[in-house]
């Protein structure tokens, strides 16, 4: 382990190798879940047919996405147009490269960990934008515009929300962060109301922004389909369609480990005596718990208004996660100082 | 605190994983242009607008509200990317007995952009659905009851 961890040439090609056959596998496996557990919520049966209780349908479904004709239609921009799935992919992607998996094992430690995050996963608007705008589509451009300004508005919040747990921890690495969790679930961030009590209000607002942030309902104004087809995705097909797709469930899947490895531990196990079972199923485990949590909101809410939205975000998340910020850091000044 | 991995060797893996992203979409877009059919026709090749002949440009004026959401944006990511280093801090300072010291810089700076967002509320800039004043009844604007 030591010899591969040393060595970036064999350390870097064999993670990223590794995460990007897990987003591959993530992919199929939530889009089977959310066909599967919203047809429970709805007493349906869901997919049945492929295999047994349809296992196999998301995977023929990709077979059907790659035997799809790419059609780009006349007046697109065309540059713009292709180069839009890469960069909203590969920003997406490349969040994963901090992924704590176990203690001190990630792809990459940076020291600004929640940063990068941070940064990275805002060019996923970049991308939105440049896709609705070269698509020479009205729902397209008008569902890129709603996703920018909801994921710029949401950014807000959801920073100000990670802040409080850098500010506690000290550190923006996420594995420090994971690090000061230990010990039991009684230490962690989220339920810890005898470490920081505003944690925990903290917890609440950056589930409520990563939802809007991934494009989830009550928050999925960008590609409403009673109202803006397919919003901004609507001109791409087959391969490149897919991309968006691929991202759309790994960013998902992002923001199910960031939420467990800020609020919920991470890698560490929910009590101390549990330490033999291996770090990244603690990780993946509470990530997927956010998962199939996202998919049970979107089966539960309906969607917000435009006007709602910003109201949501600008007079309720943002003053509410300022008040956090200020409290938690006078709690840790007053009673931990 | 330090990590394990030095800055070049975390940063060089991020890259990595940057190259991958692309190498990812490059690698299926091709694979699937092995198989794919190609066969525009002129009906495949326009714009959708729910089965109608799209009407005029789509590059049209937007609501200028997005414009407003941008820039107050603009001025809330400034103000956290400078909390960030502070947040670090945070807990070193306390431990020197500087607490308080660093606590109120804070307070001041969130502060002054709570300011900031108070003006912005007030004004009806975070409002999405703007009823302008002069189209209020006229009794209601007097307090009478309308």
């Amino acid at each position: 382990m030591d010899f591969l961890m040393g060595n970036i040439w064999l350390w870097g090609p064999i993670t990223a190798v590794v995460i990007a056959a897990v987003i591959t596998v993530n992919a199929l496996v939530s889009v089977y879940l959310e066909r599967k557990v919203s047809a429970w919520m709805q007493n349906r049966l869901g997919p049945m047919e492929n295999g047994p209780q349809g296992i196999f349908q998301t995977l023929i479904d990709a077979v059907k996405l790659i035997l799809k004709e790419d059609i780009i239609a006349r007046g697109i921009d065309r540059p713009l147009f292709k180069m839009a799935p890469y960069i909203v992919f590969g920003a997406s992607f490349a969040v994963f490269a901090v992924t704590p998996l176990a203690e001190g094992v990630s792809p990459a430690d940076l020291d600004v960990g929640v940063f990068y995050v941070l940064a990275i996963s805002s060019f996923v608007a970049v991308g939105i934008m440049m896709a609705g705008w070269s698509s020479n589509n009205k729902w397209s451009l008008y569902g890129a515009l709603r996703g920018v300004a909801q994921a710029v508005s949401y950014e807000v919040p959801l920073s100000l929300a990670v802040l409080t747990v850098v500010m506690a921890a000290g550190s923006m690495s996420l594995q420090t962060v994971c690090v000061e969790q230990g010990g039991g679930f009684w230490n962690w961030n989220g339920l810890a109301l005898h470490k920081n009590p505003f944690l925990v209000g903290s917890f609440l607002i950056y589930f409520i922004a990563s939802l809007a942030e991934v494009n989830r309902t009550p928050f999925d104004l960008p590609e409403a389909e009673s109202e803006l087809v397919g919003g901004y995705h609507t001109e791409y097909s087959g391969m490149r369609f897919a991309l968006f797709f691929l991202a759309e469930y790994a960013n998902m899947l992002a923001a199910g480990i960031l939420a467990s490895v800020l609020f919920l531990g991470g890698w560490q196990p929910l009590l101390p005596a549990l330490d033999f079972v291996p770090g990244p199923l603690w990780l993946f485990g509470k990530a997927y718990f956010f998962v199939v949590l996202q998919i049970w909101i979107r089966m539960t809410l309906p969607r917000l208004r435009v006007d709602q939205l910003m109201y949501v975000c600008w007079k309720v998340l943002v003053p509410g996660a300022l008040a956090m910020l200020v409290l938690g850091g006078l709690w840790q000044l007053m009673i931990k100082g | 605190m330090q990590s394990m991995q030095g800055m070049q060797f975390a940063f060089g893996v991020v890259l990595m994983f940057m190259v991958m992203g692309l190498l990812i979409g490059i690698v299926a877009l091709t694979l699937s242009s092995f198989i794919r059919p190609h066969n525009p026709t002129e009906q495949k090749l326009q714009i959708y607008e729910c089965g109608e002949e799209p009407v005029g440009s789509p590059w049209m004026q937007f609501n200028n509200r997005f414009y407003t959401v941008a820039l107050v944006f603009i001025l809330f990511d400034v103000e956290v990317v400078f909390l960030f280093p502070w947040a670090v801090i945070f807990n070193d300072f306390i431990k020197q007995g500087l607490g308080a010291f660093i606590f109120a810089e804070m307070a001041v700076f969130v502060g002054i952009l709570a300011l900031g967002l108070v003006y912005a509320w007030a004004k009806g800039d975070l409002e999405w659905v703007r009823t302008r004043r002069f189209m209020k009844p006229a009794a209601a604007r007097k307090g009478g009851v309308a």
